[in-house]
């Protein structure tokens, strides 16, 4: 009965040993009917986890789950699901159908890895989390190793990654030096504020940073998003980020928060660079995928608003913002991945005229980008204004005004888009096609997503009752 | 059921309506239904408004709801209605109404036009029965966004860019907004209990001078960039001269209300002690504004640019009197807002039908209209007469209570804004004049103009509906009037409380 505090990863290497052994015996030119048992597969995880089940802790308190924790899950395990629907078209092309099933299990990897960060119980189970959730997306990133700069965008993340985890890893070790503790609970009294501990929450801060793309260590955000295939792009643009930023929160929440003081001010000033630099530089992209890769950091510049709100309402905002910009993000990127895999095309201007050829994929794009940007009564409106509700608790007026400011110049160049799709016209507009079923479902679940989280207030009532006394 | 949810359902019924159409009439036909609905609905709401007060019922709310939305946060969506809101809504299904009538002809992608069109009347009709902050912002900013695609794909001229430079510009006013309301919200409850957003709540809460002073810009300033605010106006002429008819009927006739009614309903009533310290700045920039926008229109050949000039001048002054803090100047300000909102509509469809026949919109090149399709010209002048303040009609009602309830304030301050305000009758006097001189009278220079045919039927519907409304006002003004003062009440009391 103990096993089944840790269903959710359970459950999932379940299905990563099934499919290894499948493939073993698949033969090749038979690889694709994995497809939909998989995605069935990993979908009956996705509905089980929100069967209530134990709550406690494991391994002497490394591994813990909570009713919070549990959500968290969930809602990754919602947005991977999107990504697998989405995926399908272009793991159907020719050149990775004998990947089919290596994608699957890479995938679910990172997701086994995020998750046991979330429920890790000390900085030991965190990082092992953490480095589990990065490895096998730099070979996902790599994954159409015949394109150039496919290949180039998974070293650059190994590279990256490696680099933040040695400082993070470093930053951990000053932790125990000063404490004599690994475990969450008894760090936290540990934690007074000495120079060695200020020193490692830097560290361990510029590591997280790395993983969430913070300004000044977003560098290799755009590159690699752009290298990556698209799919894997949207997955760590949004299920990779989105953990991150939640166990960070919880961190600095819970083992940080003797040190409130310290950290509150660095959240401040990276939260105005990360947004406005993010901003600055989404203005000028052509390419849609460097495009949402600069949106995408400055969004977590905003969800560092909730973060720096310190209570309640900051914590609740942040895992709702997560959610409501899983759907957002990923109605946008499946809509670029689905054009991009028929016509090859990623570029804005590919997109003049779009509207009147496909009128279902603009609409899902317009919506998806005015959540992003904030605009109602889309979701994105409900999260943006809670997230700087979170800040202004704290007083912290002027942040939310330069927050606002830059939700306008987002505005800017997300109508950059709208305006391609529905203003511009074309003489040669991406012509008309019927996207694949598991796409549309996909599309289908994102706008229900972005309308009924905002307007259906008890999603956000039911995540703020498992977050009372995070803070 | 509350009635007042009426409003909001029907124009959501209506745009699934035309989902579900099929061609293109079908798609006219069922947005005409849908918002003469609509006009009946808000006919309704009036006269029971009126009944409910004569019958004694002295609320300061009818017609109130609350139903409890994001509990954590104490979000409520509430609604109700005083006799400003009344007016509002009333002034707003006229000119929907006609706006629907006044873009009959649209043929490019109609569909998609008439659901943003009525999307964003949604807006404007949730906005104006709105009494918690958050709602309201909601809706303001559902009514805003349309704008965007509706100028640009719709507009003429250099469209893409007045489009962007309006939706920007009014959603910089929206920030503006967002962080003055969370700061009435984080100071709705000084002694510690729960906060809110609530209108009337706050209302009744002393909040501390400090956060006054600095929260009171955000708003007014905010609410002011829609109303055309002097120096924040810059996007209104672009994006009137560049939008479709109907939307720049709404947009200058209803939207740029929202400002007026927005800085008269949160900014000055919520933070009544900072409008007193503050409203010097203000009311120097309103009266430049009035003054500018005269002149401005004076200046222009475009049929756009000069009634969008004039409306900047108009809607300022709308401000300016919200700024007086008397009964009779605020009084003003909203028949301002009535008045001009009817007018202007009236102006915006007449000058998309003469376009329409005769393909420019510079009055040097028509000459002698009248001859040809009178209709359309006396309605033009009629709405000429009413913008100059002519007596009878609806400006001059507006007008006149504005100026008297100006001139009440004693100082030498006030009394100069007011005669520099004032001033701008002579010049809208003379633009007015000076168009219709132009374009109506004299030889008919241009022979194909020979060949033009006078309003059609629902041309005459949506011109007509206008006119009856501006007239209506101006020979009978006392009923709106008096529904305006019943609603004023609070506003005044609250303002009357902190000059003490």
């Amino acid at each position: 009965m103990l096993m089944l505090i840790m269903r959710h990863e359970l459950l999932l290497v379940l299905i990563t040993v099934i499919l290894l052994v499948v493939e073993i015996f698949l033969p090749a030119d038979r690889k694709q009917k994995i497809i939909l048992p998989s995605i069935i597969l990993f979908g009956a995880v996705m509905i089980l986890g929100f069967i209530p089940g134990p709550t406690g802790s494991l391994f002497g308190g490394m591994y813990i789950t909570t009713p919070l924790t549990l959500l968290m899950k969930n809602i990754l395990t919602i947005g991977v699901f999107i990504v697998f629907l989405q995926s399908v078209d272009w793991l159907k092309k020719a050149e990775n159908r004998e990947k089919i099933s290596e994608y699957y299990i890479l995938l679910i990897s990172t997701l086994i890895g995020m998750e046991y960060m979330l429920s890790s119980g000390d900085f030991l189970m965190f990082y092992i989390g953490l480095e589990l959730a990065t490895i096998p997306l730099a070979a996902l990133a790599a994954f159409e190793r015949f394109k150039e700069k496919s290949a180039e965008a998974g070293v650059k993340l190994i590279f990256t990654s490696a680099l933040s985890s040695g400082i993070l890893l470093y930053g951990l070790s000053m932790i125990y030096g000063t404490v004599g503790t690994l475990y969450f609970d008894e760090v936290v009294n540990g934690i007074n504020g000495a120079p060695l501990q200020i020193l490692a929450f830097i560290f361990f801060f510029a590591g997280m940073a790395f993983k969430i793309s913070i300004v000044p260590f977003h560098l290799w955000t755009a590159d690699v998003y752009e290298g990556a295939p698209i799919n894997i792009t949207s997955y760590l643009s949004v299920i990779s980020k989105g953990a991150a930023v939640m166990v960070f929160t919880i961190l600095l929440y819970t083992v940080f928060s003797k040190i409130t003081i310290m950290w509150k001010d660095v959240i401040y000033i990276t939260a105005i660079l990360t947004m406005t630099i993010g901003n600055l530089f989404a203005m000028r992209q052509q390419n849609l995928k460097r495009f949402l890769a600069f949106s995408s950091i400055a969004q977590a510049g905003f969800i560092f608003l909730g973060i720096v709100g310190q209570s309640q309402l900051g914590m609740t905002t942040v895992i709702y913002f997560v959610l409501v910009y899983i759907f957002s993000n990923l109605g946008a990127f499946g809509v670029v991945s689905v054009i991009s895999n028929r016509t090859g095309k990623e570029t804005i201007n590919d997109y003049d005229g779009l509207y009147r050829t496909n009128p279902m994929l603009s609409l899902t794009m317009m919506l998806a980008l005015f959540s992003l940007a904030g605009i109602p009564p889309v979701a994105g409106f409900f999260g943006k204004f809670f997230l700087f509700a979170a800040a202004a608790q704290q007083g912290l007026y002027i942040l939310v005004l330069i927050a606002v400011l830059n939700t306008i110049v987002s505005l800017y160049y997300y109508l950059l888009v709208v305006k391609a799709m529905f203003l511009n016209r074309s003489d040669r507009p991406i012509a008309y096609f019927k996207s694949d079923g598991y796409s549309r479902l996909g599309f289908a679940i994102c706008i229900a997503g972005l309308i009924i989280i905002g307007l259906y207030s008890p999603v956000y009532e039911f995540i703020n009752q498992f977050t009372f006394g995070i803070y | 059921m509350n009635i007042l949810l009426l409003l909001i359902i029907i124009p959501i019924l209506t745009i699934i309506g035309i989902l579900f159409s099929r061609d293109n009439k079908h798609v006219r036909v069922i947005s005409a239904i849908g918002m003469t609905f609509q006009l009946i609905v808000s006919a309704i709401i009036i006269i029971w408004y009126l009944a409910e007060r004569n019958a004694g019922n002295t609320a300061e709310i009818l017609f109130a709801s609350n139903y409890v939305w994001y509990e954590t946060l104490n979000i409520h969506f509430f609604i109700g209605v005083d006799g400003v809101s009344v007016a509002m809504i009333g002034l707003t299904s006229i000119v929907i109404f006609a706006g629907i009538f006044a873009s009959w002809e649209i043929t490019d992608l109609p569909r998609e036009f008439f659901i943003s069109l009525i999307l964003l009347s949604g807006g404007v009709f949730g906005f104006f029965i709105s009494l918690d902050l958050f709602t309201m912002f909601l809706f303001y900013e559902i009514a805003v966004i349309p704008m965007y695609l509706l100028i640009g794909i719709w507009g003429s001229g250099p469209r893409q860019y007045s489009a962007m430079k309006l939706t920007l510009m009014l959603m910089g006013g929206s920030a503006l907004i967002l962080v003055g309301l969370l700061g009435l919200y984080f100071n709705s409850n000084p002694s510690g209990g729960p906060l809110t957003f609530d209108i009337l709540e706050i209302a009744k809460v002393q909040i501390p001078m400090s956060a006054q002073l600095f929260f009171f810009p955000f708003l007014f300033i905010g609410f002011g960039v829609l109303g055309a605010l002097f120096p924040f106006h810059t996007w209104s002429p672009d994006g009137h001269a560049s939008a479709p008819t109907a939307v720049s009927m709404l947009h200058a006739g209803v939207l740029m209300k929202l400002g007026g009614y927005g800085c008269y309903r949160v900014a000055v009533f919520l933070l009544p002690d900072a409008a007193h310290e503050l409203a010097w700045i203000f009311i120097i920039l309103t009266a430049i504004g009035v003054i500018y926008g005269a002149l401005g229109a004076i200046w222009q050949k475009d049929l756009k640019y000069i009634n969008a000039y004039s409306s900047v001048s108009h809607c300022a002054l709308v401000l300016f009197a919200i700024l007086m803090f008397n009964e009779t100047a605020m009084n003003g300000a909203i028949m301002q807002m009535i008045s001009h909102g009817i007018m202007t509509a009236l102006f915006f469809a007449l000058i998309g039908m003469i376009y329409g026949r005769t393909h420019t919109r510079y009055i040097n090149e028509m000459s002698g209209l009248m001859k040809v399709m009178p209709f359309l010209a006396v309605a033009y002048v009629i709405g000429g007469l009413a913008s100059l303040g002519l007596p009878g009609f609806s400006g001059f009602v507006a007008e006149m209570t504005i100026f008297v309830g100006a001139f009440q304030h004693p100082d030498i301050f006030h009394r100069v804004a007011t005669i520099i305000a004032a001033s701008s009758i002579v010049a809208t006097a003379v633009y007015i004049l000076r168009v219709i001189g132009m374009m109506l009278y004299g030889k008919i220079t241009n022979p194909e103009y020979e060949q033009i045919t006078d309003a059609k039927w629902y041309e005459r519907l949506s011109t007509g509906t206008l006119i009856f409304g501006i007239t209506a006002i101006g020979i009978a003004p006392l009923w709106l009037s008096n529904m305006i003062t019943a609603g004023l009440g609070p506003v005044i009391h609250k303002l009357l409380l902190s000059m003490n």
